[in-house]
């Protein structure tokens, strides 16, 4: 039946392309209400494309969001909605930048380690949502959001010159991370940039999160708790089991998230450390529908419209304001909630049709061919 | 009083929803008292004089009978004393025996198909439509219900009656037409026609019946359950997943005494209530026991704690010898355990998923899905095209999604996954429900095959004449316990419905014919059967 698979690409594409084709058309309106050229913009942050330098912060700046948004994504394929990816990822990167600014191991046991602690306190963090959901029934919406809360406040502590904190002239750092913790990269050269090495571990792991979830045993619980826990449970799925177990993988993943930036280039958590990664992430996750592969598009896409955006506030003739691409990617979020909707329902529907037809056709023909013999 | 019969998926609610103006035709005309007519609302058909029961109650149970019946049409007789005796004198006009004043969450569900009657009828209906207005009722109140029918027929109105319990049909009904497959294939006369060639019309072909031929019970045991006892809101649901609520409201109500009845068990407050009250059985190789009730009297948390989804808070489950009360749901299918849940919506499949997914579904950690920790695609996929193929599940392939096959269809392929897997013991809860007759033969097949070859079958259904037709042991379970039990070979439905009731208890007898002499009833019974 490899008709049935090309309608699920299509259908799969057909979602995001619609909502991006929304969000452009929204923006342009947004842009013609405030007496704008409504195409130029676009055209300007594409012209910043073809630079090696911009390149290469789009990739690096995917890398994070690609991360977080996998940790985001495993929780929405059980129908878990981790906010607290934020609160993980900071919580975690601080927690990585004091052992590695304290602790120095040769660099093949310090780089592992720190990544170990980083999954460990991201888990940790997570974990607590996990664990009262499935005590005492508490909803993870709710119980995220809080710990973000409480993540920032731990941190404040955390950085505090008389704990671990390091005045660094006006900002609060946690010390300089020994140089055996710091994540070799790709050095393209002064006036390019380096690629951090964390990349690699970003695409790893999504390779690793397809394979989990749709060749292994506990991947297909975890779908199936997402698409029908009534049905998941008649099954023999744990369902608390399986709420904590995914609550503690996407916060070790979350975890990961600011590391790419600790280990590849900062080597320290001020207070600059960006904030706010875990709630971009979800955006991202929902444009590439839960699929790393999609993940991966949105998380690049959203890269450049941080990165290339800058250039509009310098354009000449007329300047443009950065915030357009805060606009469009607001307005992408909107758009794609309406359209992944229609377009699954629609999806459906035509499929009972199609099936409905051919199995009509099928019954003629038997008919007929009765009617011959 | 005019019947309409067909399988599922037929046509007969879509020509209804175009009767109600609830959908448009794309072609063709109705006519009413000869003059041609379009509705474009159930409005439009209210003003024809033509009104609708629907299969599910359109009630606020919250609301007294009254406020129910004039919500939507103050306009008529205003919402008080003036509807209040017009609502009396409908209700003796007809026998319905409306109470006006009684809140209708207070209602059995015999009651409230009354209401629904009489709200129709106080919107001047001359036409009335029920869809399927027995399928929630036991016999005694099928016949009550019957009765309100006649009444009305005598008084002038037609009735469209849409059902697929044969019988009842002809029973019923001056005259039948039959639609297969959204167009009309014959129209029948009750006297002159037979279930049997009623439904031949209806499948288009010769059709088999529930019997099972020879009894196959050993004395070997393969589940015994030992005071099971459920408390109401016990083993609590953290994550969710709310037990569909039954309608605890229709006990006591027997149908042929409108006024005095309902609902004792159900509101008293304090301690909790027993919803499954000390149940103990043994099912062995190649029985099937068949348990009949009123939905909601126990059989859910009776198939919860079997399944292991809901622990018991007393009592214990033994399987093939071992306890096995303390397991969880994927140990118990594992070491044997098949489940054709009562709604294979929520619990048998995911919708959006692939056919091959849902055949792992339930048994992910077995072959041929699974090696060791991996999920074997293949395998899966080839052993989905084995059980299209040998449970004629009728798809175009295993790559679409569940949810586009027919509800029959949807059920063999339940069936074959959970037949795939040799279990040693089966619970089979309303098996055939919403399937059409076709399917409806092949799945008592499989059953019949599995348990010549030493399958126990728990067996539980809302259609009495597959309970009898097919199981080897009958227990009638009522408000939670095992009220009564009765020999499949000599019972008739009305017996057993009284039972179903509360109205009867210990060991059923047929009146007709020389008592057989079983007390304990749990033993393998009939031999010769």
């Amino acid at each position: 039946m490899k008709k049935f698979d090309k309608e699920r690409v299509l259908l799969a594409v057909a979602g995001p392309v619609i909502a991006l084709v929304l969000a452009i058309a929204l923006t342009s309106i947004v842009l013609l209400a405030s007496n704008r050229n409504p195409f130029e913009p676009y055209v300007l942050m594409l012209q910043q494309l073809p630079y090696s330098d911009i390149q290469v912060l789009i990739i690096n700046q995917a890398a994070m969001y690609y991360i977080a948004a996998i940790a985001v994504a495993l929780g929405f394929r059980m129908n878990l909605f981790n906010i607290g990816v934020d609160g993980q990822y900071r919580l975690a990167a601080v927690m990585t930048a004091v052992v590695g600014a304290n602790v120095g191991l040769p660099a093949f046991l310090q780089i592992p380690m720190l990544l170990l602690v980083a999954m460990l306190t991201g888990a940790f963090w997570a974990g607590i949502a996990g664990v009262l959901k499935v005590t005492r029934g508490v909803s993870e919406v709710v119980a995220t959001i809080m710990l973000n809360a409480i993540a920032t406040s731990v941190i404040g502590y955390i950085t505090l010159a008389n704990v671990w904190g390091v005045q660094v002239g006006n900002n609060m750092t946690t010390g300089v991370m020994k140089k055996s913790g710091w994540f070799p990269g790709i050095n393209l050269g002064s006036d390019v940039g380096e690629i951090y090495g964390m990349v690699f571990v970003a695409i790893a792991l999504g390779i690793g999160y397809w394979v989990v979830l749709n060749r292994t045993r506990f991947g297909f619980d975890l779908r199936a708790t997402g698409a029908s826990e009534s049905a998941a449970a008649a099954s023999g799925v744990d369902a608390k089991r399986m709420v904590l177990v995914s609550m503690l993988i996407s916060g070790a993943v979350s975890g990961l998230a600011g590391l790419p930036l600790l280990l590849g280039d900062s080597h320290t958590y001020s207070l600059d450390f960006p904030a706010g990664l875990g709630f971009t992430a979800i955006g991202i996750a929902l444009l590439g529908r839960n699929n790393p592969g999609g993940i991966a598009f949105a998380a690049l896409l959203w890269a450049f419209l941080d990165k290339a955006s800058p250039a509009l506030d310098y354009a000449t003739p007329v300047a443009y304001e950065k915030e357009i691409a805060t606009i469009m990617q607001g307005l992408i979020v909107f758009s794609v909630v309406i359209s992944y909707e229609a377009v699954r329902q629609w999806g459906l529907r035509r499929q009972q049709r199609q099936v409905g037809a051919e199995l009509a056709a099928a019954a003629a023909q038997n008919t007929k061919k009765e009617v011959a013999a | 009083m005019h019947a309409l019969v067909g399988e599922n998926g037929a046509g007969k609610s879509t020509l209804m929803k175009i009767l109600y103006g609830m959908q448009k035709p794309d072609e063709g005309t109705i006519a009413i008292d000869g003059e041609q007519v379009s509705f474009s609302s159930p409005a439009d058909a209210i003003a024809r004089g033509i009104g609708m029961v629907h299969q599910h109650f359109m009630l606020a149970d919250n609301l007294t009978v009254l406020e129910n019946v004039v919500l939507g049409s103050e306009k008529l007789y205003g919402i008080g004393g003036n509807a209040r005796k017009k609502i009396a004198e409908i209700s003796d006009r007809y026998g319905l025996g409306i109470r006006p004043d009684v809140l209708v969450e207070d209602l059995g569900v015999a009651d409230r198909q009354r209401v629904e009657i009489l709200k129709v009828l106080f919107r001047g209906a001359k036409t009335l439509i029920l869809d399927e207005p027995t399928a929630v009722l036991v016999p005694q109140e099928v016949d009550a219900l019957f009765d309100n029918l006649r009444e009305l027929k005598s008084e002038g109105l037609s009735v469209i009656f849409i059902s697929h319990k044969l019988g009842e049909v002809l029973s019923v009904a001056d005259d039948i037409t039959v639609i297969r497959r959204g167009t009309t294939v014959g129209t029948a006369i009750p006297s002159e026609t037979t279930p049997r060639q009623l439904a031949e019309l209806m499948v288009g072909s010769e059709l088999p019946t529930p019997e099972t031929a020879e009894s196959t019970v050993t004395d070997k045991p393969v589940v015994t359950v030992k005071n099971l006892t459920v408390y109401a809101g016990g083993g609590i649901a953290s994550l969710g997943e709310v037990g569909a609520q039954p309608e605890t409201a229709t006990v006591g109500s027997s149908g042929a005494a409108p006024g005095a009845d309902v609902l004792t068990e159900a509101t008293t407050p304090g301690a909790a209530k027993r919803v499954l009250d000390d149940v103990s059985f043994t099912i062995h190789a190649g029985e099937v026991m068949g348990i009949a009730g009123v939905e909601g009297n126990g059989q859910t948390e009776l198939i919860d704690a079997l399944i292991g989804t809901k622990h018991a808070d007393s009592g214990a489950i033994e399987f093939l010898g071992e306890d096995i009360t303390g397991w969880q749901t994927r140990k118990r299918r594992e070491s044997g355990v098949g489940y054709i849940p009562e709604d294979r919506h929520r619990q048998g499949l995911l919708l959006e998923s692939p056919l091959w997914e849902n055949r792992i579904l339930g048994h992910v950690t077995e072959k041929p899905n699974a090696k060791g920790f991996w999920l074997d695609i293949k395998g899966a996929q080839a052993d989905t095209r084995r059980i299209v193929e040998e449970f004629d599940v009728r798809t175009p392939g295993i790559d679409v999604t569940a949810a586009s096959l027919s509800g029959g269809n949807q059920q063999k392929l339940i069936v074959g996954r959970e037949m795939s897997h040799n279990p040693k013991f089966l619970i089979a809860a309303h098996p055939t429900r919403g399937v059409d007759v076709g399917a409806q033969a092949q799945i008592w097949d499989r059953i019949r095959e599995a348990r010549r070859e030493g399958l126990a079958v728990l067996l539980i259904s809302a259609d009495l004449d597959e309970l009898i037709g097919l199981s080897d042991t009958l227990r009638v379970i009522y408000d939670g316990k095992l009220v009564a039990d009765a020999d499949p070979a000599t019972i008739t439905p009305e017996e057993l419905g009284s039972a179903m009731t509360g109205a009867a208890s210990g060991h059923l007898e047929h009146v007709d014919t020389a008592p057989e002499g079983h007390e304990g009833a749990a033993g393998p019974e009939d031999e010769a059967r």
